[in-house]
């Protein structure tokens, strides 16, 4: 019934939303800050072939390990490849893995938790009982469980199910954040009021609760990306995420990097710090994110 | 003047005596050593992976075995002597009394008959890779307990090498007998150590034999062999001290890590190796069917380019065919770049390459390169090769598993393109062409390609016995191998071992396959 985020659909509306971003960043400034960060990120990882400035798989026995110049920004890796060129798609690895399994697992997450609010009694009993189970799991051991278990199935150079292995850890953190925001929801009046009108189960979910918890959603959405952006480079550090010769920022520290890091410190510094400020943009934002959308903080 | 010259003598004597006593073989203690893959099975005759024989050789005795002191020579292991015929036809080997299999059975010459033909002849369902090796024996007879008696379809000149395989790991025959797969799953050998336990994912070990047969050996009371499948857990591992040995082999890089770290600690040794990487592409599965997909990415690799960098960085070295380069056998570099997939001429032959492809109708060839999941050379060798393709503007997947999948997608045929192994254990052409022998005589040959022309000229060579023309029918082997593109060497290995240098008696070669028994290694600690 009531829409949290605006529709910018009119120039009223797109003041409207302007005027949103400058409230937000002058309310929350690192939460601006992270933000830009994110964005170019996104934006290297879009467009890295613009971007990058070496292809980033081209071996040149020539320049193995070199430090740091104008050629190479952040110098190049055991087989002569373009760290920097690594980095920039690397950032679309590390997008593309995050987002989704944050986005599948938030999602599922936030589905489950409003049912099981809504529903109550056994049903809840159930999906909560088994949402403990798997809270009881750390989330790298239990994405490191299922990416063991499952086979790799790529579909578009992504392996889906390393998706799914990240995924499901976070579902069950997510059902519950959300499944208490929804208990709060399901005694509102107008929930009684769609029930009294013979509404469906998932028409009173899916279109009179989930946009009251859409909060909550985003704000767990965008912490987890960073969870996932950590998972992924964990998984493929492990040597059981992304594979040689894809760029990805875990990858990248791993394999020959431990050969040489000694030799070619770049090699473990440079991924090592778009990692921490990708997490560190991600949890800030999501921070922000909460701040800015929580009534509560903003007494 | 005198009492320096006295000092002096006492001095050279004291060291002389510590010398020899340091040499002396010191019994007790247990050695533990990694080992950097996970046998898929225990089965060493139906295994080509390192991984089996590290795991199972201590437990096992095999007929003959090489003297590692003069490789290649040969010297007896459960034979105590053996007779060749002058013609090559008959094998008669005497062998040792009073041993015993670990469960107590007498080895008697009816476990060597059964090894053997279970290998020659494998029962349904028993895979043996050594099908082809031994398809020369006509008859094994026991004239007795302990006299074995091989006679010969026809001449094998390197026989005797072949019955000092370390795969021919002799099992009882009463156990064959209860179930042909049983040394997949049931160890019971004759070797110098009782199996213990083997913890998967963790560690096998096992114990002193007391019954063993040489006698005054094992020297070490116990052995634990450890799975480090992370090459940087092992070298910590052996870092750390708590491995003291890992066999196979490391690359340049964590030798110089490890020589910086423990110094005067550590032994190395380096040597070529009889072991190289292969390109193999599945013939059964389109497009790898036609030969011009085949040569045209065998022609896209710059083989004298990736010797040069990898040897950097891995234990991936020498270009060379299918004999271990710079041993008799081996083509000559000039003949070598005449062949292939082995020009210097890169720019040219990739040029070629695209317009075999072009004419196949696979300019935009996308594939999934199947690879094992072991740091050291794998990654490098696909890392490599998916860079070498796509410069003919290819798109290639790589795909690393652990070994037994790998082995498991690799033998059902089940892959389009995959980097796989020659693992030798002398530079003897019967062993390294049967590998590329048809499908129906060597299941060795993973490409699973059927060569009437190749079977021949690998019959002629192994009945020829002046070494000018049996070469050059290895040669026309090659060539025509080579020409049909099913597989090829990428490039040739470098052995570099380290052990702690407490561990003493264990002997380098260049086979990793060789010598892994650990009967004469003891700990001077």
């Amino acid at each position: 019934m009531t829409l949290v985020l605006p529709q910018p659909t009119t120039p009223g509306a797109f003041s409207a939303a302007l005027g949103k971003v400058g409230e937000f960043t002058r309310q929350q400034p690192l939460g601006a800050v992270s933000f830009v960060i994110i964005f170019v990120m996104m934006f290297a990882g879009i467009f890295c072939e613009l971007v990058a400035p070496y292809d980033p798989l081209t071996i040149d026995f020539a320049a193995i390990l070199a430090p740091p110049s104008i050629d190479h920004w952040c110098g190049t890796d055991a087989y002569g490849r373009d760290i920097f060129s690594r980095l920039i798609y690397g950032s679309r690895t590390a997008l593309v893995i995050g987002f989704t399994s944050s986005f599948v697992g938030s999602s599922l997450g936030a589905t489950l938790g409003i049912a099981s609010a809504y529903f109550g009694g056994r049903i809840d009993s159930w999906i909560q009982r088994f949402m403990d189970v798997l809270l009881a799991f750390p989330l790298i051991v239990l994405a490191l469980v299922v990416v063991a278990a499952l086979r790799s199935f790529v579909v578009g150079g992504v392996d889906m199910n390393l998706i799914l292995a990240i995924a499901i850890p976070i579902i069950p953190r997510v059902a519950r954040v959300v499944r208490a925001a929804a208990l709060g929801v399901r005694v509102m009046p107008y929930v009684d009021a769609a029930r009294a009108a013979g509404y469906s189960n998932s028409r009173i979910i899916f279109r009179h609760m989930a946009p009251n918890v859409v909060a909550p959603y985003l704000i767990m959405l965008t912490a987890f990306i960073a969870q996932a952006i950590l998972a992924e480079a964990s998984l493929s550090f492990l040597g059981l995420g992304v594979v040689e010769p894809k760029a990805a920022w875990g990858l990248m520290l791993s394999g020959n990097a431990a050969d040489f890091y000694r030799e070619a410190p770049w090699m473990i510094l440079f991924p090592g710090a778009a990692i921490s400020l990708a997490v560190f943009a991600f949890n800030l934002f999501g921070d922000a994110l909460r701040d800015y959308l929580d009534p509560r903080f903003k007494v | 003047m005198r009492l320096k010259l006295g000092l002096l003598i006492t001095a050279a004597l004291a060291w002389g005596l510590g010398s020899a006593q340091a040499q002396t073989p010191k019994k007790g203690g247990e050695l533990v050593y990694a080992i950097t893959a996970e046998t898929p099975n225990y089965d060493c005759a139906g295994s080509e992976t390192f991984a089996t024989l590290h795991f199972a050789s201590p437990f096992y005795s095999t007929l003959l075995q090489f003297d590692l002191s003069k490789f290649p020579a040969v010297k007896g292991d459960l034979a105590k002597s053996w007779t060749v015929a002058p013609d090559l036809m008959t094998y008669t080997f005497k062998l040792n009394e009073g041993v015993k299999f670990h469960d107590g059975t007498p080895f008697t010459s009816a476990d060597i008959k059964a090894t053997y033909d279970r290998m020659r002849n494998p029962p349904q369902g028993v895979i043996s890779p050594r099908k082809a090796t031994f398809a020369d024996i006509d008859t094994i007879d026991t004239p007795d307990a302990n006299t074995v008696i091989f006679k010969m379809k026809a001449v094998n000149a390197s026989m005797l090498e072949h019955f000092a395989s370390p795969w021919n790991c002799v099992y009882s025959a009463k156990d064959i007998a209860a179930d042909p797969n049983a040394p997949r799953t049931k160890i019971n050998g004759t070797g110098p150590f009782i199996f213990v336990e083997h913890v998967k994912g963790s560690h096998v070990s096992g114990k002193r034999n007391p019954d063993y047969f040489r006698k005054g050996l094992p020297y070490l009371d116990s052995f634990k062999g450890v799975f480090t499948l992370q090459a940087a857990a092992m070298l910590n591992a052996l870092q750390g001290g708590q491995v003291m040995a890992e066999f196979r082999g490391v690359s340049p890089a964590e030798r110089d890590r490890l020589k910086a770290a423990l110094g005067d600690k550590l032994r190395v040794e380096e040597s070529s190796w009889t072991l190289n990487l292969l390109v193999a592409f599945n013939t059964e599965k389109k497009p790898f069917d036609d030969v011009r997909v085949r040569k045209a990415l065998l022609m896209a690799i710059d083989r004298w380019g990736g010797s040069q960098g990898l040897s950097k960085i891995s234990t991936l070295r020498s270009v060379g065919g299918v004999i271990r380069p710079g041993s008799p056998s081996a083509t000559a570099e000039a003949d070598l770049v005449k062949l292939p997939g082995f020009s210097k001429d890169i720019k040219k032959s990739r040029e070629e390459a695209k317009k075999l492809l072009k004419e196949a109708g696979q300019e935009n060839l996308k594939f999934v390169l199947w690879n094992r999941n072991l740091a050291m050379p794998y990654t490098p060798g696909g890392v490599f090769l998916v860079d070498q393709w796509r410069q003919i503007g290819v798109e290639v997947e790589h795909k690393q598993s652990d070994t037994a999948p790998y082995l498991a997608a690799l033998n059902a045929g089940n892959y389009d393109v995959a980097i796989d192994f020659s693992n030798l254990f002398m530079d003897d052409s019967t062993l390294a062409l049967a590998k590329y022998l048809s499908r129906d005589r060597s299941p060795q040959n993973l490409s699973r390609s059927i060569d009437r022309e190749l079977d021949k000229l690998y019959d002629d060579h192994i009945r020829e016995r002046d070494p000018a023309k049996r070469k050059a029918l290895v040669q026309a082997f090659e060539k025509r191998l080579f020409e049909q593109g099913y597989q090829e060497p990428l490039l040739w290995w470098h052995r570099i071992v380290l052990t702690h240098k407490t561990v003493m008696g264990w002997k380098m070669s260049p086979s990793h396959n060789l010598g892994q028994d650990l009967a004469e290694v003891w700990l001077n600690q």
